[in-house]
């Protein structure tokens, strides 16, 4: 490793990350070769230990984007590290939802025959993407880092109210305008037990993963930050000083 | 005891001399009469060429109605906060002492006002180009949703408009951070609106929980964001 580059892994997360390795190894065997095939659905009912795992860690993301938001708000010392975690987590719930999203439609095409059906529950998803990417955006706006924590945390917290309040209200515009949809009938599937373990193990992995790129990514931000703030003439103080050491 | 009501009598007062500013501004500039208004009645003209069919029109007219007036709506927030940071307006008024809190309630006025006139506008234009049924008292419904969704839409427009306000690039920004926040008052303005219209069959009388659907909607926002707006404008 050349002495220019700052690594973001410490010896826990290179722990962690091998951990989730072997773990996704083991997932991938079991979810496509060991768990068994669905009486109805074939093969095909394995997308689900990506997709389920996927919109999981998509709700813990903008969860914890919330509540560090909160946590930076609310704190005597608003440390900035709180909003370099909210902007991680963001970003890699976004990643998550996407993966969600797209997977459940090609799901939803060879379960269904549609990539789309107007349910409430993909279309409230569809906002949380939404809704989500639009704060990526305030936090790229500009400014000094205290109003981009400050703005995007607010912004977090309003993204609480305004997902609920939405689900709300397309769960009704569905229900007086739909009869039930075939995404309903989905719900009611009896899971084997290996299937019910494999798609824990999918959950587990994909939790493990989200901690480790959080872990990484909020310290890629950090140093980001360092850079905007330190700008180059730092750097080639820096670079000065070494060559005047040698 | 008398302070709490003292302060309340302030934050009125000064709510409403903020939103009487932000109307003068508009009957000065007559932006709205001149350019967002005609503009949300091309809007309508163009759904016709797009769709095509006078049953359709009719059928979907609600929406439409609703749909120009979110789009009409981006062109009147990004123009009621162009006013206040061209001059450093916004920082003077906070400099000047006025409450975060009356300075979001007279600009959502305002911005609800300049909505409500544009509906009647818009609602206008439907009648006549769309030939929508409007009897008194689907208009009564009508008249109720329009004011409480414009309600709604001016706390949500001068929370978003807040936020993006004095960023670059806000332009483009702001749509994609209003347009998702907007759809549950989308969908109960138009299905309120389609009682009112009797499109698709609707009975006047299903309207009114879809109103008090816009109601909570409008209530929450005005509560939430009069404590939001000083963090996300104090800069």
């Amino acid at each position: 490793m050349s002495a220019t580059s700052t690594p973001t892994g410490t010896r826990a997360t290179r722990v962690l990350g091998f951990a989730t390795l072997a773990l996704t190894v083991w997932l991938i065997v079991f979810g496509l070769f060991v768990s068994a095939e669905d009486v109805v659905q074939g093969s095909t009912v394995r997308i689900m230990y990506v997709h389920v795992p996927s919109i999981w860690v998509a709700y813990v993301a903008f969860a914890l984007t919330a509540v560090v938001s909160a946590v930076y708000l609310s704190g005597k010392n608003r440390s900035l590290a709180w909003d370099r975690v909210a902007g991680a987590s963001a970003e890699i719930g976004v990643l998550f939802v996407a993966i969600s999203l797209i997977t459940g439609s090609l799901w939803g095409r060879l379960t269904w025959g549609t990539y789309w059906v107007w349910d409430a529950r993909l279309t409230s998803t569809a906002f949380l993407f939404i809704t989500y990417i639009g704060y990526l955006a305030v936090r790229g706006l500009g400014g000094t880092f205290r109003q981009r924590a400050r703005r995007s945390a607010v912004l977090a917290l309003l993204a609480v109210l305004e997902i609920p309040l939405v689900h709300f209200s397309v769960v009704i515009w569905r229900s007086l305008h739909q009869e039930s949809t075939v995404a309903n009938s989905g719900t009611d599937v009896e899971l084997d037990g290996l299937m019910l373990f494999t798609l824990f193990l999918g959950i587990v992995t994909f939790t493990m993963l989200f901690v480790w790129m959080v872990l990484h990514r909020q310290r890629g931000l950090a140093l980001q930050d360092a850079v905007d703030s330190h700008g180059l003439d730092v750097a080639i103080e820096q670079r000065r000083q070494e060559a005047e050491v040698r | 005891m008398s302070a709490a009501p003292t302060s309340m009598k302030r934050l009125v007062n000064l709510a409403r001399i903020v939103m009487l500013k932000d109307l003068r501004a508009e009957v000065n500039s007559r932006v709205l009469v001149n350019q967002v208004a005609p503009f949300s009645v091309v809007i309508m003209i163009l759904f016709a060429f797009a769709l095509d069919n006078d049953g359709i029109l009719q059928r979907v007219a609600p929406g439409l109605v609703w749909l120009a007036t979110m789009f009409s709506m981006l062109v009147v927030v990004q123009r009621s906060f162009a006013v206040e940071t061209a001059d450093g307006a916004l920082d003077a008024l906070r400099v000047a002492g006025v409450d975060t809190r009356a300075l979001f309630l007279g600009k959502s006025l305002a911005l609800g006002v300049q909505l409500c006139a544009l509906d009647v506008i818009l609602v206008t234009t439907a009648f006549f180009l769309y030939n929508v049924q409007l009897e008194p008292s689907g208009l009564l419904v009508v008249f109720v949703t329009v004011v409480l969704a414009c309600c709604g839409l001016g706390f949500i427009g001068t929370l978003y408009g807040g936020l993006a306000a004095g960023a670059r690039g806000r332009e483009t920004l702001l749509p994609l951070l209003l347009l998702p926040v907007v759809a549950p008052v989308l969908i109960g303005a138009t299905r309120a609106t389609e009682a009112g219209f009797k499109s698709g069959g609707a009975e006047v009388s299903e309207g009114w929980p879809w109103s008090g659907l816009l109601l909570v909607f409008a209530v929450i926002f005005g509560v939430v964001g009069s404590v939001a707006f000083g963090p996300l404008i104090d800069e």
